[in-house]
């Protein structure tokens, strides 16, 4: 038995935790033994962000509110709204890291 | 380049505007199509070097860059191509480069998501990528990821690797004949090929070599562009309009950032109109009016 952790990003549409999820990223360290994330097809797994914590999730990181560099007011680049969570899951035989 | 070519309307230049990319499906003839998976095995195998015939080089005129005969050629000269390439970048656009994009069947490796520019400037000219489809590519079967009104966002090349999956992102599936033009900033990958079929593809970016400025067939554009007084929450123009295109948000949209996204599209678009009052929602007037009095 061991702890794996599960990394998710979720990038929303405000910075408020509860807004709706546009993009995201699933890492998983327990290489498919522990829990996957909910197959809605194309949509994100999750509708808000809070619905990640009501399955689990723990938040570890969030974006700062930051306000644009002088000159750069009214420009777009990187998505900014990121959530980062994460689920420890006990696995029996866990995976070998790829060497 | 001056051939026969159907230029595109002011409306589609908006939505180039607005997603970064046009689509033409199975605008390619078959007899081309056949021809061209002949011949890309072949430049696919031709060596990098500046001697080679089936690469030139950077800089070279469009028109000067590949053989006559060949179905790459007829595939840029098929109007509707020819068109959209004189419409956003000119008649006679310099070739950068091209590329074979060989996806063998059951090929598990996959591009991380990316734009094929670094760190551009504000100027607002833009490079174009022809991507050209000879053969079906069925859905699920490696065909280019790319995520529309991704081009204006200020991003350096791989460094959005991160976005895994993205709502609104586009696996190309489409007829044999399919030519998508990509706005040179758009964000796109390769992908994995799980299917039995290889895939194919023929990518070629060309540099402008005057202004883009009302190089499309500008004969409905008084029609589709209102005074800069269109405004969403005060009077629109009534029908369909560049405003109302532009205006257009992508599933992936911001709340509140969305709006600078339509800035960067305001802002593409009074460069090719060469209009520098052009507006939409009046972001840019009421920021230029104060302006004024300091």
């Amino acid at each position: 038995m061991a702890t794996r952790q599960q990394v998710l990003f979720l990038y929303l549409t405000s910075s408020a935790m509860d807004s709706y999820a546009v993009a995201w990223a699933f890492h998983d360290g327990t290489d498919g033994a522990g829990p996957a994330i909910p197959d809605r097809g194309p949509a994100p797994p999750y509708i808000r962000g809070t619905d990640a914590l009501r399955d689990g999730w723990r938040l570890i990181q969030a974006t700062t509110l930051q306000s644009p560099a002088p000159g750069s007011e009214h420009e777009a680049g990187y998505f900014r709204n990121e959530f980062v969570y994460e689920r420890l899951v006990e696995v029996d035989n866990p995976p070998p890291p790829n060497q | 380049m001056t051939e026969a070519s159907t230029l595109l309307t002011t409306l589609d230049m908006a939505r180039f505007v607005t997603d970064g990319v046009l689509r033409f499906d199975a605008v390619v003839p078959d007899d081309i199509n056949r021809r061209a998976l002949d011949e890309l095995p072949d430049m696919l195998a031709t060596p990098t070097t500046a001697t080679t015939p089936m690469r030139p080089r950077s800089g070279t005129p469009l028109e000067a860059c590949f053989e006559p005969d060949s179905a790459v050629w007829a595939m840029l000269r098929v109007p509707e191509v020819a068109g959209a390439i004189r419409s956003l970048v000119g008649d006679h656009p310099t070739y950068d480069h091209h590329f074979v994009h060989f996806n063998k069947a059951g090929n598990a490796a996959f591009q991380h998501l990316h734009a094929d520019a670094v760190i551009d400037t504000g100027d607002p000219s833009f490079d174009i990528q022809v991507l050209y489809f000879p053969h079906d590519v069925e859905a699920g079967s490696g065909g280019t990821r790319y995520v529309p009104g991704s081009h204006l966002r200020n991003v350096h090349e791989n460094s959005i690797a991160r976005y895994q999956h993205i709502s609104g992102d586009q696996f190309f599936a489409g007829p044999a004949g399919t030519v998508l033009i990509f706005h040179h900033g758009l964000w796109h990958a390769g992908q994995a090929n799980p299917s039995d079929t290889d895939r194919w593809m023929f990518k070629l970016r060309l540099n402008p070599t005057r202004p883009q400025i009302r190089l499309w067939d500008t004969s409905d554009y008084a029609s589709v562009v209102p005074g800069n007084w269109d405004h969403s929450f005060a009077t629109t123009a009534a029908g369909p309009s560049v405003p109302e295109e532009l205006r257009r948000t992508q599933a992936w949209s911001f709340t509140g950032e969305s709006r600078i996204d339509l800035m960067q599209r305001i802002a593409l678009w009074r460069y090719l109109a060469d209009d520098p009052d052009f507006d939409v929602d009046w972001y840019y007037t009421r920021i230029e009016s104060r302006s004024a009095f300091h």
